[in-house]
This record gives C-alpha cells, structure tokens and sequence, in this order.
C-alpha cells in the first residue's frame, strides 16, 4: 500500500512556492499551519494540482483546502490511498 | 466636473522601456533619438510577418520582484513592480508612513499576463489540466499588477483596472487624478505591458495595422508619407501621483489640469473620429485655450488614415502648423497598456528640461498632415503647458493635459 510522508509533500511544497527562506521548511512544520508557512489558498490549491500531476491523487480541492497543517494533508492523501485500496 | 479644489501632481515617474530601464537612460535615449526597436529576440520570428518590436534590454526580474513572486506573476506584472519601486522612490514615498486607505493604485492594462497564459496554456494541450498552475488565475487578469502593487506596499485604497488599450495610460492618470479630489493622498498610476510572445504577436496581428518592415530605421513612421504601420513595444511607466497640498513640492513634475475621454463612431459613420472634440474637452477641463498649449505628444499610429484623421483634429483644434508636435514612442513601438503612461513621462521630462524632443525616422510628412512635427533633432525652447492624446484599438480616444510647476 502506498504512503504519503511528509517529506513528499515537503517536496512538492518546494516545487510550488518560491521561498524566500527554503529553510523554513526544514525541521518539524508539520502542525505549523500553512499560512503561516507562507502557503495561502491559492498555493494550497497548487498542491493539489500537483498531488494530482505528481501522485495521481485526485482529491477535491475543497477537501484539501480543508487542510490547515502539512500533517492534515499527508493524513488526508493516505485516507484517500486507503479508500482506493492503492 | 468634480468642484473639488484639490490638484493632482505627478511626483515620482518609473520607466521601464525598450529605450531604457530608469528614467533618465530613457531620457538621454529619446533625446539622442536612440531607437530601443530591433529585431525580436524573445522568441524566432522568421514564420511572422511582423520580425521588429522594442524590447526592454537588460530587465532582471530577480531584481525587480519579490522572489516568491516571480513564477506566480507575468512578466507585465514584472515589469510594473520595478517601476513601482522607482517611482516611489523618485517621489520620496514611503508607503508604510501613509494611511492604508488612502493610498490607491489604479493601472492600464491591455491584454494582461498574455506569456504566462500562453505557457500554461501550452502545459494544457500538450498534457491535461493537471499541468495548468493555480497562479494562472491569478497571473493573467488584467488587475494583476495593481493587486499585486497594492498587496506589496499595503494600499488599501480605491484599487482598479482600465482596458482600453493604447488610452489606458491617460485614462488611468485622468482616474487618479478623480481620486485625489475624492480623497486619496496617493494614488500609483501608469501602466506596463509585456506582450511580446507568439500569443501576444499573433492577437495583435489581427489588427492588420502593424508593420512588416525588417529595417529597424523604416519600420515605423508617424505620419510619414511611406508610413505602413506601427511595431509593437514592451515595458511602460508607472506614475505616482498625490494631492499638491500634502506632497513634496520638489518633487513635481507638474499637474493633471485637464482629461477627457471620448469612442470613435463604428467604421462607416458619417460622424468624424471623436478625438478633436476629445481635446477640445480636454482643453476646456484645464481651462486653456488652444494657444496656450507648447506642445502636443500625438497618437502617431502610422495607419495612414489614422494618421490623417489625428492630424486634421490636431490641426482643426491649434491651427495647421499651430503647436509642435512629436510622437516618441517611434523609439520604442506602441507599447499598449504601458504606452500613454511612457507618452506622459516623456511629456513631463519634456516640460521640466525645456526640449521637445523629435520624431525619429519621419522624414517627410503625409499630404493632409498639416502638424507641425519636431524632426531631426530636438527643439529648446520654454515649455508650459502640454497635451498628450492616446488612441486605442476600436475606438477609444484620449487626452490629457500637464502643466509644469
């Protein structure tokens, strides 16, 4: 069965955003919610996009809207592995 | 007319354009009529008919836009940040000193973040939809830049777009200017645009207006008997502009006194072209007369009939011969939502030096274009009072009046 970790979506949260500080998304962020990593709706919603592109996750983008923490997300996109029986 | 006794000063100019990035490399280009056109080499245009545009040399977003804004912004919107940044900075502004709301930002666009679309438009055809970025809805709509200027430096005034394609710069100053008399203290003005790209060229060519010269010397002539069309251009100018009470009088380039803005009957109207009435509009908001005005910065489309109806209005409001006329933007091509804005700053060096500078490449004018075109080198002389015209695509037509301090 496939897993989601959370230093997947550190890569993809690198691919979609252009930090400033790189760094900030080292060491434990993983409840740190996403605004204040400096990801708003509109980068979320990119995750998603890339989910979709990179995993081949389709999860609505309201569902991972939903996700205020990178921990929330990884959560959801394992959940939607599980249900899929991948 | 707003009764308000407020007057709109333009205080800090940012040019970023094929002539030079920075006002005065721009300057010193347009007085030693120094063409920025040449030919295109952000993408092959062998298989175009058009091959010829002005291009911004040099531009190094890194250093003009936040970092993290660069891949969620058109190269338009990048443009604009830079010449933000200047602006404010020729003004002497520092924006996190001034109230939120009170600060407004009001831009031209034409067709808005036209190379960015065209990518994720190509990620989408040559993939799926999964490929298109999110930053697309964001990157590509005409009020990009003004969001994206009034999010940066927290202007949370009266925020808007105007699309009216080569008027938009005169528009959007016309606009500020009603901002100040309705309370603004600061408003960032201008326009940019950035459109040299196989979508941006290929819409533009359904014009039929442009130029398919491969001389660079030749290609665009206003007013010229040989004229055949204009060239596109890239870049513009962003504009602050404040209330005369509260800015820096030092800092003035000069005053909005006058603007007006009128549409074109449709093709085949016995109505004639709205522009001399436009000016004439234009002239009575400022409260002068004709006689008063130094010089005229002109449309100059280099569509022989357009060039021929602008300077009979040009004629029927000064008088054939009666005003120096001059059309820079030969230097640069038309440089749509960024175009009037860059016509502005020139027309304001133009006023603060004393010079009007010439047309470069005209050498001998139309039959029935009885205007006094400045040719050959510029010409000195003391300059008070100027009016700039814009015309844009379909119809829209503009003009606007400066007064130096």
């Amino acid at each position: 069965m496939s897993t989601f970790t959370l230093d997947d979506l550190r890569a993809l949260m690198r691919d979609v955003m252009w930090l400033d500080e790189p760094a900030e998304l080292d060491g434990d962020m993983s409840d740190t919610a996403f605004p204040e990593l400096g990801y708003d709706s509109l980068a979320v919603l990119e995750l998603a996009v890339h989910l979709q592109r990179v995993h081949g996750v389709t999860i609505s983008e309201n569902a991972v809207m939903e996700s205020t923490t990178p921990r929330e997300l990884v959560a959801l996109v394992n959940a939607h592995f599980t249900e899929a029986g991948v | 007319m707003s009764e308000s006794s407020r007057t709109a000063v333009v205080t800090g100019i940012g040019v970023v354009a094929p002539t030079g990035i920075g006002n005065d490399a721009h300057w010193q280009s347009v007085l030693a009529g120094k063409t920025g056109i040449g030919r295109i080499s952000r993408f092959d245009p062998s298989s175009y008919p058009v091959r010829l545009a002005g291009e911004v040399p040099g531009f190094e977003e890194h250093d003009a836009v936040p970092y993290r804004l660069i891949p969620q912004t058109d190269r338009w919107t990048h443009f604009a940040l830079g010449a933000a940044d200047a602006a404010l900075a020729d003004a002497g502004v520092d924006p996190t000193r001034l109230p939120e709301y009170e600060m407004a930002v009001v831009t031209a666009s034409s067709s808005g973040g036209t190379e960015f679309g065209q990518h994720e438009m190509e990620r989408l055809y040559l993939n799926d939809p999964s490929w298109v970025s999110a930053y697309q809805s964001v990157a590509w709509f005409y009020a990009a830049t003004t969001g994206q200027i009034s999010i940066r430096h927290g202007m949370r005034g009266p925020c808007g777009v105007l699309c009216t394609e080569q008027a938009g710069g005169l528009d959007v100053l016309g606009d500020a200017r009603r901002l100040i008399r309705a309370g603004s203290q600061l408003v960032v003005s201008g326009g940019t645009d950035a459109s040299l790209c196989p979508y941006g060229l290929t819409a533009q060519l359904s014009t039929g207006h442009l130029s398919n010269s491969d001389d660079a010397s030749r290609g665009y002539l206003p007013f010229d008997a040989e004229a055949s069309g204009y060239l596109p251009g890239e870049g513009g100018a962003i504009l602050t502009v404040q209330d005369a009470a509260t800015a820096d009088p030092d800092r003035s380039y000069g005053s909005i006194i006058g603007y007006a803005a009128g549409f074109d009957p449709p093709p085949g109207s016995a109505r004639p072209p709205a522009l001399g009435r436009t000016i004439e509009h234009a002239l009575a908001d400022a409260g002068k007369q004709p006689s008063e005005v130094d010089v005229v910065f002109a449309d100059g489309s280099a569509v022989a009939e357009q060039d021929l109806a602008e300077a009979q209005a040009i004629s029927a409001v000064f008088g054939p011969g009666g005003v120096p006329v001059t059309v820079p933007k030969a230097l640069t091509g038309r440089l749509y939502g960024g175009g009037a804005a860059l016509d502005v700053a020139t027309a304001l060096m133009s006023l603060r030096d004393g010079v009007v500078p010439h047309t470069v490449g005209t050498c001998r004018l139309a039959p029935g274009c009885d205007i006094d075109l400045v040719l050959d080198q510029p010409r000195y002389r003391p300059l008070r009072t100027a009016v700039v015209v814009a015309r844009g695509h379909g119809g829209f037509t503009s003009a606007l009046v400066l007064e130096r301090p």
